[in-house]
Protein backbone atom coordinates (compact mmCIF):
# COMPACT_ATOMS: atom_id res chain seq x y z
CA UNK A 1 0.00 0.00 0.00
CA UNK A 2 1.02 4.00 -0.61
CA UNK A 3 0.02 6.04 1.83
CA UNK A 4 -1.70 9.40 0.06
CA UNK A 5 -1.96 12.70 2.76
CA UNK A 6 -5.41 13.92 0.76
CA UNK A 7 -3.42 17.35 1.33
CA UNK A 8 -1.62 16.11 -1.69
CA UNK A 9 -4.67 15.62 -3.39
CA UNK A 10 -6.16 19.18 -3.10
CA UNK A 11 -2.36 20.46 -3.71
CA UNK A 12 -2.35 19.43 -6.59
CA UNK A 13 -5.95 20.29 -7.65
CA UNK A 14 -5.87 23.73 -7.18
CA UNK A 15 -2.46 23.79 -9.42
CA UNK A 16 -4.68 21.98 -11.99
CA UNK A 17 -7.55 24.29 -11.70
CA UNK A 18 -5.08 27.89 -12.84
CA UNK A 19 -3.71 26.02 -15.21
CA UNK A 20 -7.36 24.99 -16.78
CA UNK A 21 -8.90 28.56 -16.67
CA UNK A 22 -6.11 30.34 -18.68
CA UNK A 23 -4.84 27.73 -21.23
CA UNK A 24 -6.77 25.77 -24.07
CA UNK A 25 -6.39 22.54 -24.46
CA UNK A 26 -3.56 22.46 -27.13
CA UNK A 27 -5.67 20.29 -29.49
CA UNK A 28 -8.52 22.92 -29.17
CA UNK A 29 -6.32 25.91 -29.84
CA UNK A 30 -4.65 24.01 -33.00
CA UNK A 31 -8.17 23.09 -34.07
CA UNK A 32 -9.36 26.60 -33.43
CA UNK A 33 -6.26 27.88 -35.92
CA UNK A 34 -7.11 25.65 -38.70
CA UNK A 35 -10.94 26.49 -38.55
CA UNK A 36 -9.67 29.91 -38.64
CA UNK A 37 -7.66 29.63 -41.74
CA UNK A 38 -9.84 27.74 -43.91
CA UNK A 39 -13.18 30.03 -42.55
CA UNK A 40 -14.55 31.64 -45.62
CA UNK A 41 -17.28 33.68 -43.76
CA UNK A 42 -15.94 37.10 -42.87
CA UNK A 43 -18.05 37.47 -39.63
CA UNK A 44 -16.69 34.03 -38.89
CA UNK A 45 -13.32 34.88 -39.43
CA UNK A 46 -13.64 37.87 -37.21
CA UNK A 47 -15.28 35.82 -34.37
CA UNK A 48 -12.39 33.08 -34.82
CA UNK A 49 -9.53 35.70 -34.63
CA UNK A 50 -11.16 37.09 -31.01
CA UNK A 51 -11.40 34.10 -29.83
CA UNK A 52 -7.64 33.58 -30.76
CA UNK A 53 -7.17 37.00 -29.09
CA UNK A 54 -8.72 36.14 -26.49
CA UNK A 55 -6.38 32.86 -25.43
CA UNK A 56 -3.37 34.88 -25.97
CA UNK A 57 -4.46 37.33 -23.32
CA UNK A 58 -5.53 34.92 -20.96
CA UNK A 59 -2.12 32.85 -21.17
CA UNK A 60 -0.90 36.00 -18.81
CA UNK A 61 -2.61 34.84 -16.08
CA UNK A 62 -4.71 37.69 -15.13
CA UNK A 63 -7.71 37.32 -16.93
CA UNK A 64 -9.46 33.51 -17.19
CA UNK A 65 -10.57 32.65 -20.76
CA UNK A 66 -14.49 33.23 -20.28
CA UNK A 67 -15.64 34.32 -17.52
CA UNK A 68 -17.84 31.32 -16.66
CA UNK A 69 -15.29 29.36 -14.74
CA UNK A 70 -17.11 26.53 -14.53
CA UNK A 71 -18.58 24.06 -12.53
CA UNK A 72 -15.58 22.19 -11.22
CA UNK A 73 -15.86 18.57 -12.53
CA UNK A 74 -13.06 16.46 -10.86
CA UNK A 75 -12.41 12.94 -12.07
CA UNK A 76 -10.29 10.36 -10.17
CA UNK A 77 -8.42 7.26 -11.05
CA UNK A 78 -7.45 6.22 -7.54
CA UNK A 79 -5.26 2.94 -7.91
CA UNK A 80 -5.85 -0.20 -5.77
CA UNK A 81 -2.76 0.47 -3.79
CA UNK A 82 -3.84 4.09 -2.31
CA UNK A 83 -4.42 4.26 1.43
CA UNK A 84 -5.94 8.22 1.98
CA UNK A 85 -4.38 9.72 5.12
CA UNK A 86 -5.34 12.85 6.19
CA UNK A 87 -8.91 14.62 5.61
CA UNK A 88 -11.91 12.66 3.39
CA UNK A 89 -11.26 13.01 0.38
CA UNK A 90 -14.02 15.13 -0.74
CA UNK A 91 -13.00 17.90 1.71
CA UNK A 92 -9.54 18.04 0.01
CA UNK A 93 -11.66 18.17 -3.30
CA UNK A 94 -14.08 20.93 -2.40
CA UNK A 95 -10.98 22.51 -0.27
CA UNK A 96 -9.07 22.70 -3.54
CA UNK A 97 -12.03 23.94 -5.34
CA UNK A 98 -12.44 26.56 -3.17
CA UNK A 99 -8.71 28.00 -2.54
CA UNK A 100 -8.68 28.50 -6.50
CA UNK A 101 -11.79 29.74 -6.81
CA UNK A 102 -11.14 32.63 -4.40
CA UNK A 103 -8.51 34.29 -6.80
CA UNK A 104 -10.08 35.67 -10.21
CA UNK A 105 -12.51 32.97 -10.58
CA UNK A 106 -16.31 33.67 -10.87
CA UNK A 107 -18.44 31.33 -7.90
CA UNK A 108 -21.15 30.24 -9.98
CA UNK A 109 -22.83 27.11 -8.02
CA UNK A 110 -25.92 27.64 -6.71
CA UNK A 111 -29.38 26.27 -4.92
CA UNK A 112 -31.13 24.55 -8.34
CA UNK A 113 -34.71 25.78 -6.28
CA UNK A 114 -33.42 29.48 -4.52
CA UNK A 115 -30.45 30.25 -6.39
CA UNK A 116 -28.88 31.17 -3.53
CA UNK A 117 -25.08 31.16 -4.39
CA UNK A 118 -22.75 29.00 -2.45
CA UNK A 119 -20.17 31.54 -2.57
CA UNK A 120 -17.33 29.77 -2.79
CA UNK A 121 -17.89 27.58 -6.41
CA UNK A 122 -18.35 24.39 -3.99
CA UNK A 123 -18.85 21.28 -3.96
CA UNK A 124 -17.20 20.05 -7.09
CA UNK A 125 -19.26 17.45 -9.14
CA UNK A 126 -16.77 14.35 -8.09
CA UNK A 127 -16.30 11.44 -9.96
CA UNK A 128 -14.32 8.11 -8.55
CA UNK A 129 -13.24 5.23 -9.93
CA UNK A 130 -10.84 2.13 -8.82
CA UNK A 131 -7.69 1.11 -10.95
CA UNK A 132 -5.00 -0.84 -11.08
CA UNK A 133 -1.87 0.70 -9.49
CA UNK A 134 -0.74 3.23 -6.36
CA UNK A 135 -1.14 6.68 -8.02
CA UNK A 136 -4.06 8.64 -8.22
CA UNK A 137 -4.76 10.75 -11.68
CA UNK A 138 -6.61 14.18 -11.19
CA UNK A 139 -8.66 15.12 -14.26
CA UNK A 140 -10.08 18.63 -13.67
CA UNK A 141 -12.90 19.75 -16.01
CA UNK A 142 -14.47 23.46 -15.48
CA UNK A 143 -18.06 22.52 -17.58
CA UNK A 144 -19.70 26.30 -18.45
CA UNK A 145 -23.50 25.95 -18.45
CA UNK A 146 -24.02 28.02 -22.02
CA UNK A 147 -22.73 24.47 -23.63
CA UNK A 148 -23.97 21.98 -20.66
CA UNK A 149 -27.36 23.30 -20.89
CA UNK A 150 -27.89 21.81 -24.94
CA UNK A 151 -26.64 18.30 -23.98
CA UNK A 152 -29.40 15.81 -24.36
CA UNK A 153 -29.51 12.30 -23.20
CA UNK A 154 -31.50 10.06 -25.88
CA UNK A 155 -32.75 6.38 -24.77
CA UNK A 156 -32.45 4.96 -28.70
CA UNK A 157 -34.06 1.88 -30.00
CA UNK A 158 -31.00 -1.36 -30.29
CA UNK A 159 -32.35 -1.64 -34.12
CA UNK A 160 -31.71 2.25 -34.97
CA UNK A 161 -27.99 1.49 -34.65
CA UNK A 162 -24.77 3.19 -35.55
CA UNK A 163 -27.31 5.74 -37.98
CA UNK A 164 -29.51 6.25 -34.78
CA UNK A 165 -26.20 7.53 -32.63
CA UNK A 166 -24.96 9.44 -35.19
CA UNK A 167 -28.54 11.46 -36.23
CA UNK A 168 -28.92 11.89 -32.36
CA UNK A 169 -25.10 13.41 -31.78
CA UNK A 170 -25.94 15.79 -35.53
CA UNK A 171 -29.60 16.75 -33.92
CA UNK A 172 -28.54 17.90 -30.69
CA UNK A 173 -25.90 20.25 -32.50
CA UNK A 174 -28.57 21.56 -34.63
CA UNK A 175 -30.98 22.09 -32.13
CA UNK A 176 -28.34 23.99 -30.02
CA UNK A 177 -27.76 26.66 -32.83
CA UNK A 178 -25.46 29.44 -31.66
CA UNK A 179 -26.35 29.04 -28.01
CA UNK A 180 -23.09 26.92 -26.94
CA UNK A 181 -20.98 29.15 -28.25
CA UNK A 182 -19.68 27.05 -31.76
CA UNK A 183 -17.73 25.75 -32.80
CA UNK A 184 -18.25 23.34 -30.41
CA UNK A 185 -16.34 20.16 -29.02
CA UNK A 186 -18.95 17.34 -28.74
CA UNK A 187 -18.54 14.34 -25.89
CA UNK A 188 -20.68 11.12 -26.27
CA UNK A 189 -21.31 8.30 -24.59
CA UNK A 190 -23.00 5.45 -26.20
CA UNK A 191 -24.08 2.22 -23.76
CA UNK A 192 -23.88 1.66 -20.39
CA UNK A 193 -27.42 2.64 -18.59
CA UNK A 194 -29.33 6.52 -18.07
CA UNK A 195 -26.94 7.95 -16.00
CA UNK A 196 -23.63 5.72 -17.25
CA UNK A 197 -24.44 7.27 -20.74
CA UNK A 198 -24.01 10.40 -19.16
CA UNK A 199 -20.84 10.34 -17.57
CA UNK A 200 -19.20 8.43 -20.55
CA UNK A 201 -20.34 11.57 -22.17
CA UNK A 202 -18.42 13.87 -19.79
CA UNK A 203 -15.02 11.15 -20.01
CA UNK A 204 -15.14 11.85 -23.82
CA UNK A 205 -15.10 15.74 -23.46
CA UNK A 206 -11.84 15.10 -21.43
CA UNK A 207 -9.94 13.38 -23.99
CA UNK A 208 -8.06 16.08 -26.26
CA UNK A 209 -9.85 17.62 -29.27
CA UNK A 210 -7.98 15.75 -32.45
CA UNK A 211 -7.71 12.32 -30.61
CA UNK A 212 -9.52 9.38 -32.00
CA UNK A 213 -11.59 6.19 -30.37
CA UNK A 214 -9.36 3.20 -30.49
CA UNK A 215 -11.75 1.38 -32.35
CA UNK A 216 -12.41 1.31 -35.80
CA UNK A 217 -16.34 1.03 -35.46
CA UNK A 218 -16.51 4.21 -33.38
CA UNK A 219 -13.41 6.76 -34.72
CA UNK A 220 -16.00 6.02 -37.70
CA UNK A 221 -19.10 7.13 -35.98
CA UNK A 222 -16.91 10.03 -34.82
CA UNK A 223 -15.58 11.10 -38.38
CA UNK A 224 -18.97 10.83 -40.01
CA UNK A 225 -20.78 13.11 -36.82
CA UNK A 226 -18.43 15.66 -37.20
CA UNK A 227 -18.35 15.55 -41.21
CA UNK A 228 -22.33 16.03 -41.00
CA UNK A 229 -22.23 18.56 -38.32
CA UNK A 230 -20.20 20.70 -40.20
CA UNK A 231 -22.06 20.33 -42.85
CA UNK A 232 -24.95 22.27 -40.86
CA UNK A 233 -23.81 25.41 -41.47
CA UNK A 234 -24.37 27.00 -38.16
CA UNK A 235 -20.29 28.16 -37.82
CA UNK A 236 -18.68 30.13 -35.44
CA UNK A 237 -20.97 32.10 -32.81
CA UNK A 238 -23.72 30.69 -35.13
CA UNK A 239 -22.31 33.04 -37.83
CA UNK A 240 -22.96 31.07 -40.72
CA UNK A 241 -19.58 30.32 -41.01
CA UNK A 242 -17.78 26.77 -41.83
CA UNK A 243 -17.14 25.16 -38.98
CA UNK A 244 -19.57 24.42 -36.13
CA UNK A 245 -17.54 21.61 -34.27
CA UNK A 246 -14.17 21.06 -33.46
CA UNK A 247 -14.55 17.60 -32.94
CA UNK A 248 -16.72 14.31 -31.54
CA UNK A 249 -15.73 11.87 -29.28
CA UNK A 250 -16.95 8.80 -27.99
CA UNK A 251 -16.57 6.27 -25.44
CA UNK A 252 -18.38 3.13 -25.35
CA UNK A 253 -19.49 0.82 -22.52
CA UNK A 254 -21.66 -2.29 -23.04
CA UNK A 255 -25.38 -1.98 -22.73
CA UNK A 256 -28.77 -3.98 -21.75
CA UNK A 257 -29.72 -6.18 -24.61
CA UNK A 258 -33.02 -3.80 -24.75
CA UNK A 259 -31.15 -0.87 -24.94
CA UNK A 260 -29.55 2.16 -26.56
CA UNK A 261 -28.35 4.80 -24.34
CA UNK A 262 -27.05 7.73 -26.20
CA UNK A 263 -25.67 11.48 -24.16
CA UNK A 264 -24.68 14.52 -25.92
CA UNK A 265 -22.64 16.48 -23.90
CA UNK A 266 -21.84 19.85 -25.73
CA UNK A 267 -18.70 21.72 -24.74
CA UNK A 268 -17.95 25.31 -26.16
CA UNK A 269 -15.09 26.13 -28.50
CA UNK A 270 -13.28 26.90 -25.33
CA UNK A 271 -12.00 23.95 -24.21
CA UNK A 272 -10.57 23.74 -21.00
CA UNK A 273 -8.93 20.79 -19.25
CA UNK A 274 -6.25 20.08 -17.31
CA UNK A 275 -4.81 16.23 -15.61
CA UNK A 276 -2.26 15.60 -13.33
CA UNK A 277 -1.10 12.43 -11.48
CA UNK A 278 -0.21 12.16 -7.65
CA UNK B 1 -13.76 47.29 -42.62
CA UNK B 2 -14.36 47.74 -38.64
CA UNK B 3 -16.59 50.70 -37.81
CA UNK B 4 -15.82 52.24 -34.17
CA UNK B 5 -18.97 52.67 -32.20
CA UNK B 6 -19.06 55.17 -29.55
CA UNK B 7 -22.44 54.43 -26.72
CA UNK B 8 -24.78 55.76 -25.34
CA UNK B 9 -24.84 57.39 -28.87
CA UNK B 10 -28.80 58.27 -29.54
CA UNK B 11 -30.41 56.07 -32.05
CA UNK B 12 -30.30 58.68 -35.31
CA UNK B 13 -25.97 57.59 -34.90
CA UNK B 14 -26.68 53.29 -34.36
CA UNK B 15 -29.69 54.11 -37.52
CA UNK B 16 -26.83 53.31 -40.32
CA UNK B 17 -25.72 49.99 -38.89
CA UNK B 18 -26.46 46.43 -40.97
CA UNK B 19 -26.23 43.26 -40.13
CA UNK B 20 -23.18 41.49 -40.54
CA UNK B 21 -21.18 44.77 -40.13
CA UNK B 22 -18.27 44.46 -37.44
CA UNK B 23 -17.33 47.01 -34.73
CA UNK B 24 -16.05 48.16 -31.72
CA UNK B 25 -17.78 49.21 -28.99
CA UNK B 26 -16.34 51.58 -26.62
CA UNK B 27 -18.46 53.94 -24.07
CA UNK B 28 -20.30 53.23 -21.41
CA UNK B 29 -22.89 50.22 -21.00
CA UNK B 30 -24.67 48.48 -17.93
CA UNK B 31 -24.26 44.64 -17.38
CA UNK B 32 -27.75 42.84 -16.18
CA UNK B 33 -28.11 39.41 -16.61
CA UNK B 34 -31.20 36.97 -15.51
CA UNK B 35 -32.01 37.60 -11.98
CA UNK B 36 -30.94 41.34 -12.47
CA UNK B 37 -33.48 41.63 -14.94
CA UNK B 38 -35.94 40.05 -12.66
CA UNK B 39 -35.30 42.63 -10.36
CA UNK B 40 -35.79 45.29 -12.67
CA UNK B 41 -39.51 43.85 -13.57
CA UNK B 42 -40.17 43.45 -10.19
CA UNK B 43 -39.92 47.18 -9.74
CA UNK B 44 -41.30 48.24 -12.92
CA UNK B 45 -44.40 46.05 -11.75
CA UNK B 46 -44.23 48.21 -8.65
CA UNK B 47 -44.15 51.87 -10.71
CA UNK B 48 -40.56 52.59 -9.98
CA UNK B 49 -37.64 53.79 -12.45
CA UNK B 50 -34.74 50.82 -12.89
CA UNK B 51 -31.38 51.83 -10.96
CA UNK B 52 -29.78 53.74 -14.79
CA UNK B 53 -31.37 56.04 -16.82
CA UNK B 54 -32.55 53.50 -19.60
CA UNK B 55 -33.10 55.83 -22.24
CA UNK B 56 -30.61 55.31 -25.23
CA UNK B 57 -28.90 53.34 -22.57
CA UNK B 58 -27.22 49.58 -23.89
CA UNK B 59 -27.30 46.42 -21.37
CA UNK B 60 -24.59 43.81 -21.80
CA UNK B 61 -26.08 40.23 -21.36
CA UNK B 62 -22.86 39.30 -19.02
CA UNK B 63 -21.73 38.72 -15.36
CA UNK B 64 -17.93 38.94 -14.66
CA UNK B 65 -15.38 36.83 -13.04
CA UNK B 66 -14.17 39.02 -9.90
CA UNK B 67 -11.23 41.95 -10.79
CA UNK B 68 -7.74 40.56 -9.80
CA UNK B 69 -5.91 43.25 -7.87
CA UNK B 70 -5.08 46.69 -10.20
CA UNK B 71 -8.06 45.69 -12.59
CA UNK B 72 -11.00 47.07 -13.15
CA UNK B 73 -12.77 43.90 -14.17
CA UNK B 74 -12.02 40.48 -14.41
CA UNK B 75 -12.87 38.33 -17.27
CA UNK B 76 -16.22 39.30 -19.25
CA UNK B 77 -17.77 38.16 -22.14
CA UNK B 78 -20.93 37.80 -22.97
CA UNK B 79 -23.96 35.19 -21.96
CA UNK B 80 -26.78 33.62 -23.88
CA UNK B 81 -29.29 36.05 -25.10
CA UNK B 82 -32.05 34.17 -25.25
CA UNK B 83 -32.73 33.83 -21.93
CA UNK B 84 -33.29 37.50 -21.71
CA UNK B 85 -36.25 37.56 -24.45
CA UNK B 86 -38.98 37.32 -21.92
CA UNK B 87 -37.55 40.67 -20.81
CA UNK B 88 -35.92 42.56 -23.92
CA UNK B 89 -39.03 43.71 -25.65
CA UNK B 90 -40.78 45.26 -22.81
CA UNK B 91 -37.17 47.51 -21.72
CA UNK B 92 -37.07 48.58 -25.60
CA UNK B 93 -40.52 49.92 -25.52
CA UNK B 94 -39.20 52.24 -22.97
CA UNK B 95 -36.26 53.47 -24.66
CA UNK B 96 -33.11 51.32 -24.18
CA UNK B 97 -30.95 51.88 -26.80
CA UNK B 98 -30.00 47.99 -27.27
CA UNK B 99 -28.41 44.75 -26.40
CA UNK B 100 -25.11 43.42 -26.10
CA UNK B 101 -25.20 39.13 -25.48
CA UNK B 102 -24.35 36.16 -27.50
CA UNK B 103 -26.87 34.47 -29.81
CA UNK B 104 -29.86 34.47 -31.80
CA UNK B 105 -33.07 36.53 -30.37
CA UNK B 106 -36.64 35.63 -30.77
CA UNK B 107 -39.18 36.76 -33.24
CA UNK B 108 -40.39 39.52 -30.69
CA UNK B 109 -37.55 40.30 -29.56
CA UNK B 110 -36.58 41.62 -33.64
CA UNK B 111 -39.70 42.79 -33.60
CA UNK B 112 -39.51 45.01 -30.55
CA UNK B 113 -35.91 46.15 -31.90
CA UNK B 114 -36.96 47.07 -35.49
CA UNK B 115 -40.44 48.69 -34.06
CA UNK B 116 -38.28 51.04 -31.99
CA UNK B 117 -35.06 51.54 -34.38
CA UNK B 118 -32.83 49.67 -31.70
CA UNK B 119 -29.49 47.49 -32.24
CA UNK B 120 -28.47 44.27 -30.79
CA UNK B 121 -24.76 43.65 -31.16
CA UNK B 122 -23.54 39.79 -30.78
CA UNK B 123 -19.90 40.03 -28.70
CA UNK B 124 -18.15 36.64 -29.22
CA UNK B 125 -18.78 34.38 -26.50
CA UNK B 126 -16.03 32.28 -24.82
CA UNK B 127 -13.94 35.62 -25.33
CA UNK B 128 -13.99 36.64 -21.87
CA UNK B 129 -10.14 37.81 -21.06
CA UNK B 130 -10.56 39.91 -23.82
CA UNK B 131 -13.27 41.51 -22.91
CA UNK B 132 -12.36 41.78 -19.69
CA UNK B 133 -9.31 43.71 -20.35
CA UNK B 134 -11.08 46.21 -22.44
CA UNK B 135 -13.22 46.91 -19.14
CA UNK B 136 -11.18 50.68 -17.75
CA UNK B 137 -13.76 50.82 -15.32
CA UNK B 138 -16.87 49.02 -13.36
CA UNK B 139 -19.02 50.25 -10.84
CA UNK B 140 -21.70 48.62 -8.97
CA UNK B 141 -24.96 50.26 -9.78
CA UNK B 142 -27.89 48.18 -8.33
CA UNK B 143 -28.74 44.46 -6.68
CA UNK B 144 -25.32 43.91 -4.69
CA UNK B 145 -26.32 41.04 -3.32
CA UNK B 146 -26.31 38.82 -6.98
CA UNK B 147 -22.67 39.30 -6.71
CA UNK B 148 -21.61 38.65 -10.27
CA UNK B 149 -25.35 39.17 -11.82
CA UNK B 150 -25.51 42.53 -10.35
CA UNK B 151 -25.96 45.71 -12.31
CA UNK B 152 -22.85 47.39 -12.88
CA UNK B 153 -21.89 50.55 -14.99
CA UNK B 154 -18.68 49.74 -17.31
CA UNK B 155 -16.45 51.60 -18.96
CA UNK B 156 -15.49 50.11 -21.90
CA UNK B 157 -12.76 50.81 -24.97
CA UNK B 158 -13.16 48.51 -28.41
CA UNK B 159 -15.27 45.39 -27.58
CA UNK B 160 -15.53 43.58 -30.89
CA UNK B 161 -18.88 42.42 -31.63
CA UNK B 162 -21.40 41.73 -34.78
CA UNK B 163 -24.54 43.93 -35.72
CA UNK B 164 -26.97 41.20 -35.41
CA UNK B 165 -30.06 42.33 -35.64
CA UNK B 166 -30.65 46.08 -37.11
CA UNK B 167 -32.62 48.66 -36.70
CA UNK B 168 -34.57 47.94 -39.67
CA UNK B 169 -35.29 43.71 -37.89
CA UNK B 170 -32.58 42.08 -40.69
CA UNK B 171 -30.79 39.59 -38.33
CA UNK B 172 -27.31 38.00 -39.48
CA UNK B 173 -28.53 35.06 -38.15
CA UNK B 174 -30.63 34.57 -41.84
CA UNK B 175 -28.07 35.90 -43.64
CA UNK B 176 -25.36 34.42 -45.77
Amino acid sequence: MRDIDTSEIEEKLTGLIREAEYRLTPGCEKALKAARGEETCPYARFALDTALENAEISKEGVYPLCQDTGLAVVMLEIGRGVRFTGKPLSDAVNSGVRRAYSEGLRKSVCDPLTRKNTGDNTPAYIHTEIVEGDEVKITFLPKGFGSENMSKLYMLKPAQGTEGVIDAIVKTVEEAGSRPCPPVYVGVGIGSTFDGAAYLSKKALCRDVGTHSEREDVAAIEAEALKRINALGIGCQGFKGDTTAIGVACEVAPTHIAGLPVAVNIQCHCVRCAKGVV
Amino acid sequence: MTKDVFLPCGKKETASLRAGDTVYISGTIYTARDCAHREMFALLDAEKPVPFDIKDAFIYYAGPCPAKEGNASGSCGPTTSARMEGFAPRLLDLGLGGMIGKGEMNAETIEAVRRNGAVYFAAIGGAGALYGKRIKMSELVAFPELLSEAVYRLEVERFPAVVAIDPEGNTIYDKR
